[in-house]
């Protein structure tokens, strides 16, 4: 056995030590848990979350109405109508982006437990979340980024990345591609005995709720009504499934909660010369899909970011139309934000031509931006690994090859996801690795849980798969 | 020569090519993990040599010099002409000929 193997045959021991829970205790019948006692055990109220993230500065961000890009909306809008434009300015957040929320949690109830620093394997904006309130609440922080391809080229979003946890005094490990990123993680946990402040951790989507929850307030506030619609970047799941549940404990009911990932269909996520050829290092659908399919592939045995079961609809976007929405957000509103952030939004443009001028449908999110993270920059690097830039129809673009920008503000368009082909996918992975081929009916209803899906379409699914219930 | 207590990045090779995970790309596969870290170094050195660092948190890592006192060097990239209309075009459609 190569070392690779023996230290990821302890990846369970070592995530134990790392994150002090206890998993097992939610076990129940052959494949389900309880996802619902593994959140409650959290043991902080949505407003316990707010106060903790009160003491570091995180939280109560603008509620900002985006009224140049309605109205532009409803220019180009086939009914002339267009549901007003929200966007949610989470960069307003202390390191720039909502990530903040997760790491406040999961650093407080780090201190609280007694470790005395913090972990995270992240490219992104979550690792300048936890290196910031590492700060604050004086722990040190480590983070592992995939950050280089093997001829040492980095992409400039994650450079900066690294950038921002540096200036937050915090030690940054940077690796070629490939998945072996968590064996590097896992070997520094073990070391030193620091914290994984998980993505996937129940406390991290717990501070993922006040997003949810100040959206409904505040438009109850402003419009006297909840929001129809709200658009959450879809990547890893935790920001989905935060916000949702965030949405349900404010009572906003009738909320229908849209997922957005840029498309990267085509590219491999773990290919060192595919690396450099995207633009987006996160909220795209090479984690997107995977992370919907199967939760479970997350550092934590039970992932608490679980999209499925509160997602009403997924939706991709192009490179090209996120770009373009970046710009426009600047030229036309006067707010300068990094593209990653602006995913949704160049989705909620689309939706909200498909409802009504009193209609409300709100962006989840903004990122702050600076060099490295900026259009131009991206772009550059883009041209630089030979991706071509040119304007046109945003559904002809092929990630890798060319980013399309949308010769005109009417060409901007969605691409329709089919959940149903991902609840089938979740049921067939939930499944994989059963040693019978029969499960319960707690396993059925816990399925029920996971997809939305009714008993009967259930049944058929994993009938169809040779498995049946005892 | 770098003095001993020098901010520096090291370089060092996690797995070989042959240590890797075998669920990968072609590409990737024919190439080793590497990693990069930067700390104080623990003893004089030169660049392209080994030498063990102190990180920010206090580990020790050793590893080949590759930068001394390393600089950030992204930016804001080059001037890109294929997005000067975005903001005109739209202009034009909300509030007509401004010009």
């Amino acid at each position: 056995m190569n070392k690779y193997d023996e230290l990821m045959n302890r990846k369970n021991e070592i995530m134990l030590k790392s994150v002090g829970i206890n998993f097992e205790k939610y076990k129940k019948g052959t494949i389900a848990f309880d996802y619902e006692y593994m959140m409650r055990d959290v043991g902080y109220s949505i407003s316990d979350i707010m106060k903790i993230q009160s003491e570091t500065g995180v939280g109560n961000t603008p509620l900002i109405e985006l009224k140049n890009l309605t109205q532009l909306a409803r220019k180009v809008s086939k009914t002339g109508r267009a549901a007003r434009i929200f966007v949610k300015d989470e960069q307003c957040n202390p390191s720039g982006s909502f990530k903040d929320r997760r790491a406040a949690v999961s650093v407080y109830d780090a201190k609280k437990k007694g470790y005395v620093g913090v972990v995270s394997a992240t490219s992104g904006n979550y690792g300048a979340a936890v290196a910031s309130q590492a700060a604050i609440r004086g722990l040190k922080c480590i983070i592992v980024q995939e950050c280089y391809d093997s001829k040492k080229v980095g992409q400039p979003e994650i450079i900066e990345k690294a950038r921002k946890c540096e200036c937050f005094g915090a030690e940054v490990i940077q690796l070629t591609v490939g998945p072996e990123l968590f064996y590097t993680f896992l070997k520094v946990l073990d070391n030193t005995g620091y914290f994984n402040a998980s993505l996937y951790s129940p406390y991290g989507i717990a501070g993922v709720e006040t997003l949810g929850y100040e959206i409904a307030t505040q438009c109850r506030e402003k419009l006297g009504k909840d929001p129809d619609v709200v658009v959450a970047t879809h990547a890893g799941g935790g920001n989905l499934t935060g916000t949702a549940r965030g949405l349900k404990k404010a009572g906003a009911d009738s909320t229908k909660v849209i997922g957005a990932s840029v498309d990267l269909t085509g590219l491999h996520m773990a290919s060192d010369y595919d690396f450099n050829r995207k633009s987006f290092t996160t909220g795209h659908t090479g984690f997107g899909i995977p992370f919907m399919t199967w939760p479970d592939r997350s550092d934590v045995p039970r992932s608490a970011a679980r999209p499925l079961r509160y997602m009403d609809r997924y939706v991709t976007v192009s490179q090209g139309q996120v770009f373009y929405m970046t710009e426009l957000l600047a030229q036309i509103e006067g707010l300068e934000r990094g593209p990653a952030g602006n995913t949704s939004l160049a989705a909620a443009f689309v939706i909200a031509q498909e409802m009504d001028n009193d209609q409300i449908i709100i962006v989840q999110e903004t990122e702050y931006t600076g060099a490295g993270k900026h259009v131009m920059p991206q772009l550059s690097f883009a041209k630089d690994n030979g991706i071509k830039i040119i304007k046109g129809n945003p559904l002809d673009e092929i990630p890798g090859k060319n980013i399309i920008l949308p010769d005109h503000p009417s060409k901007l368009a969605v691409n329709e996801k089919d959940l149903d082909v991902y609840r089938k996918s979740l049921i067939r992975n939930s499944i994989r690795g059963l040693k019978c081929n029969t499960i319960s009916i707690i396993d059925v209803d816990y399925l029920c849980e996971e997809t939305r899906l009714d008993k009967v379409n259930v049944i058929k699914i994993i009938e169809g798969l040779g498995v049946y219930i005892k | 020569m770098i003095s001993k207590g020098t901010w520096v990045e090291i370089e060092r090779i996690v797995l070989s090519s042959e240590e890797r995970t075998n669920n990968l790309p072609e590409d990737t596969k024919k190439t080793p993990l590497v990693m990069w870290v930067k700390g104080f170094c623990l003893d004089n050195c030169k660049i392209g040599e080994e030498v063990e660092v102190e990180t920010i948190t206090g580990r020790i890592e050793k590893g080949i010099v590759t930068r001394v006192e390393p600089n950030y060097t992204h930016s804001f990239g080059k001037y890109i002409s294929e997005i000067a209309y975005i903001g005109l075009q739209a202009r034009e459609i909300l509030f007509g000929n401004n010009k």
